[in-house]
């Protein structure tokens, strides 16, 4: 029996492995300085560098996202965990919480297509850092929420008995001691955002030069670029799309170790 | 009132009675209450806006826009029937795959590993979840897709004397970007979600009920069996159905491998296209009518999610209520 | 009722939700005395101290009937702001439970709250002094709280709530999570502080109440028809006489040990 379960662990890591092997294989020959910086090449025959304004793009929507998503989630798990407690409300909202998670994120950006794109007229990153903010909400919601109801009930009770106010309470004492784990939370949050790119495909447009506003013109990022190379019988893009797979790659998993260290920095301070 | 000072003047009660920063707490509680909400309004927003946008091919399709299998944008017609079968047999081929993967993985992980391995196999497990889909669709229409055509072709002929599995698969037509392709890689993607979801429920199972098993002289199998597995079926059941909610809505790797020609076949080898995927690779040039369609189709596919969501908390609900019964 | 007492209590009841947890309770504070409640578990002592600084508000269903006076002042009165009750009234927890901070910043929270800015540093300095804690700690101000023994944790937690200069310390049970050596300095504090501090202390352990009350409160617990326990005052008296000769006979039960 335990061979069994050894094979599904290899049945699980083959793929891990070797997804991973091909990327840095293949992607990593690619990237270079003058590949993180160059403007994307306007023909897909043309071989060479680079990937600059996709880099750009992914930095600048995924952090909007954040900017977005982040404040909003962590006010909405304060609610839940602080004046909420179980009133049918509360309970309504987490529900549906976590059917949001499940929300499929080419809906995401359908949604924001029909209600913002189709009325503005306008393809932008912001449009894209929206439908990437709808899909971080429930999950930095429900991240948080778990962070909050670590934080022990008799620390609220001290900072009360002193003569502290609710809200300074909750922003004293509890979110501070809360922080790190929610951080952890965000930080993944924000590295599933970066790799996203269904959301993106109706809003954001395209772009070779690098457009690191948001608020105007089209954009591109790594992972709409990488979609649109993937199926391209072009040496000079099939390469593009390696080194871009090997980027983000890299700036996901940089994300993933932090959360990662901050929530075993947490449980080994904890203990 | 400056807390340095130490004359307390015990006549002065007044400031028993001002009431101070009141107001703050009630803004901030107002404030906070309407970002909760804010998840209950956008998903409102989601449904409205998109069926309202789609509503044109709705009310022309009716009900044939799920059922019929006519689906010619150029003609305007828009039977999505091969679409709806497409995500459903990839996302069932996936969960049957990822399913006993991912139980075999949570009870190596929470029962039978040595516990100093434990944590390093979950993160290696979860790194599939930090993959983006972009990536494995990548490696799976440059890499997979052409190494695993051969191997449908010779397990193709292998199988072709049962009857009934050679229905299933054929060798003739196989291709590399097929249905099958896209249901192996969304095994992939979604093993980690499964997995992580199985892993916690078995980890609720109370150590009484596991030390009552071995009392009675049960084996470390059997105590698996007995005591952990039936603890968990809701549990399982609800962890499935989420599964294959995630399956239904993985659109990227599956635009990518699935061969995006639709198509209502038995043969697991051939190509066809799914809701997501339709809708990915053809939003860019679709204009007027098409696009109402495409948009239609994810109304459809948020439907399916929110269904199967609400279908899978419903389960635990409901055993949770039966437990404290 | 006298205005010069910190807590006049009349008909003091508290219920949560429609089960009565204490009933009738009629007593006065004195200053500047050490004030025990004692009884046997579940008589709801600890929830009789926590109307005396509007804790109980934070319990979902809870409701407190009748008066507490606070210097002649109604503390539950309409216009009356819960937090200002409970800047003028500590309160210690059974617990220690000091913030992930650093001991300065512990200390140092209180007055924060309440504007001032300057002079902290005394203030930090002159409240871990009354808790007979600067010695041991003014050359580690900047470490963290919880890296404090749990008896020092404790008397932290005391010099936060002193930092304020509160009239009243409450303390609920403060000395049980604590070693014998641990409960003998903090009460030896609690005798130190008395001069400036009205204190009143719950505590489960007698000898602890004979040993540094004046004055002794007996709750018992009643259980109704319907077989609701509600706690309510049985006697009230000086330590020392309770102690000898209690006039109520549950008390003389509780206090030989027959039950409880």
């Amino acid at each position: 029996m335990t061979a069994l379960m050894g094979l599904a662990l290899i049945m699980a890591l083959i793929p891990l492995i070797a997804v991973l092997g091909y990327v840095i294989q293949r992607g990593a020959q690619v990237v270079d300085l003058n590949f993180l910086t160059k403007s994307i090449p306007i023909t897909d025959r043309t071989i060479g560098p680079g990937m600059g304004p996709a880099i750009v793009g992914t930095l600048v929507i995924t952090a909007a996202a954040a900017l977005i998503s982040v404040p909003l989630g962590v006010m909405g798990a304060v609610y839940l965990n602080e004046y909420g407690n179980n009133r049918r409300l509360s309970r309504i909202v987490r529900f549906f919480s976590e059917v949001m998670t499940g929300v499929p994120s080419i809906v995401m950006g359908l949604f924001v297509y029909t209600a913002l794109v189709l009325r503005t007229k306008e393809l932008n990153g912001l449009a894209g850092a929206l439908a990437l903010a709808c899909l971080m909400l429930p999950v930095i919601i429900r991240s948080s929420e778990e962070m909050l109801k670590l934080v022990p009930l008799d620390q609220r009770e001290a900072s009360l008995a002193l003569g502290a106010r609710k809200v300074t309470t909750i922003f004293k004492v509890v979110l501070p001691a809360a922080a790190p784990g929610m951080l952890s939370g965000v930080l993944l949050a924000v590295a599933r955002a970066a790799g996203e790119t269904a959301p993106l495909l109706f809003t954001i447009g395209v772009v070779s030069k690098a457009n690191p506003d948001i608020f105007s013109g089209t954009n591109t990022t790594l992972s709409a670029q990488i979609f649109r190379n993937a199926a391209s019988p072009f040496i000079g893009a099939q390469d593009r799309a390696w080194g871009a797979a090997f980027t983000l790659i890299c700036i996901v998993f940089l994300f993933t170790i932090l959360a990662r260290l901050l929530s075993a920095l947490l449980t080994r301070r904890s203990s | 009132m400056a807390a340095a000072d130490t004359s307390l003047a015990h006549e002065d009660r007044s400031h028993l009675v001002a009431p101070r920063g009141a107001r703050r707490d009630g803004i901030f509680a107002k404030a906070v209450l309407a970002a909760a909400v804010l998840v209950l309004v956008i998903l409102a927003l989601i449904a409205w806006s998109t069926a309202s946008e789609a509503w044109p091919v709705f009310s022309k399709e009716g009900f044939r826009f799920i059922f019929s299998n006519r689906w010619n944008p150029s003609k305007g017609e828009f039977g999505g029937l091969a679409f709806v079968y497409g995500t459903l047999v990839i996302s069932l081929i996936a969960v049957v795959i990822a399913v006993p993967v991912s139980v075999g993985i949570a009870l190596l992980t929470t029962e039978v590993a040595p516990k100093w391995l434990r944590k390093p196999l979950v993160y290696l497990v979860d790194l599939l979840a930090v993959v983006p889909s972009v990536v494995f669709g990548l490696w799976g229409i440059n890499v997979l897709a052409p190494k695993i055509k051969p191997v449908y072709k010779s397990f193709a002929d292998a199988v072709d004397w049962i009857p009934g599995v050679n229905r299933v698969f054929v060798s003739q037509g196989a291709q590399g970007r097929s249905i099958m392709t896209a249901g192996i890689i969304l095994a992939v993607m979604i093993t980690p979600v499964i997995t992580s979801l199985v892993r916690e429920i078995f980890a609720t199972v109370p150590l009484a009920l596991k030390e009552a098993a071995y009392g009675l002289g049960a084996t470390r199998w059997e105590m698996i069996r007995g005591a952990v597995m039936s603890h968990s079926k809701s549990g399982l059941i609800s962890s499935v159905m989420i599964g294959l909610g995630r399956a239904m809505g993985e659109t990227i790797a599956v635009a990518l491998v699935i061969g995006s020609s639709p198509q209502i076949t038995s043969r697991l080898f051939n190509t066809g296209d799914a809701m997501a995927s339709v809708i990915a690779n053809n939003f860019g040039e679709a204009d007027g009518t098409f696009r109402a369609a495409l948009i239609g189709m994810g109304v459809v596919l948020f439907g399916i999610t929110i269904i199967v969501g609400v279908g899978a908390r419903a389960v635990v609900n409901r055993s949770t209520k039966k437990l404290s019964a | 009722m006298s205005s010069s007492s910190p807590f006049s209590i009349a008909d003091l009841s508290v219920h949560y939700g429609t089960r009565l947890a204490v009933r009738d309770v009629n007593l006065d504070i004195e200053p500047q005395r050490i004030t025990a409640i004692i009884g046997p578990s579940g008589c709801g002592k600890s929830t009789f101290l926590r109307c005396l600084n509007r804790m109980n508000d934070l319990v979902p269903g809870a409701s407190v009937s009748g008066k507490v006076l606070y210097y002649g002042e109604d503390m539950y009165g309409p216009n009356v702001d819960a937090a200002a009750v409970r800047h003028r009234i500590g309160m210690v927890f059974q617990k220690p439970n000091p913030f992930p901070k650093s001991i300065y910043d512990n200390v140092a929270y209180g007055p924060k709250l309440h504007g001032s800015r300057k002079g902290l540093d005394d203030v930090v300095e002159e409240a871990l002094t009354r808790a007979a804690l600067w010695e041991e700690v003014k050359d580690k101000l900047k470490s963290s709280g919880l890296s404090l023994s749990g008896g020092q944790q404790q008397r932290l937690c005391i010099a936060r709530a002193l930092a304020v200069h509160p009239d009243v310390l409450l303390m609920d049970e403060p000395c049980s999570a604590l070693d014998p050596i641990a409960t003998a300095r903090i009460e030896e504090l609690m005798i130190e502080l008395r001069q400036d501090v009205t204190i009143v202390i719950v505590t489960h352990n007698m000898q602890q109440a004979a040993r540094v009350s004046d004055t002794t409160a007996f709750f018992t617990v009643e259980v109704g028809d319907e077989g609701g326990r509600t706690g309510t005052l049985i006697e009230l008296g000086e330590t020392k006489t309770m102690f000898s000769t209690p006039t109520d006979e549950r008390t003389h039960n509780y206090i030989t040990g027959r039950f409880g």
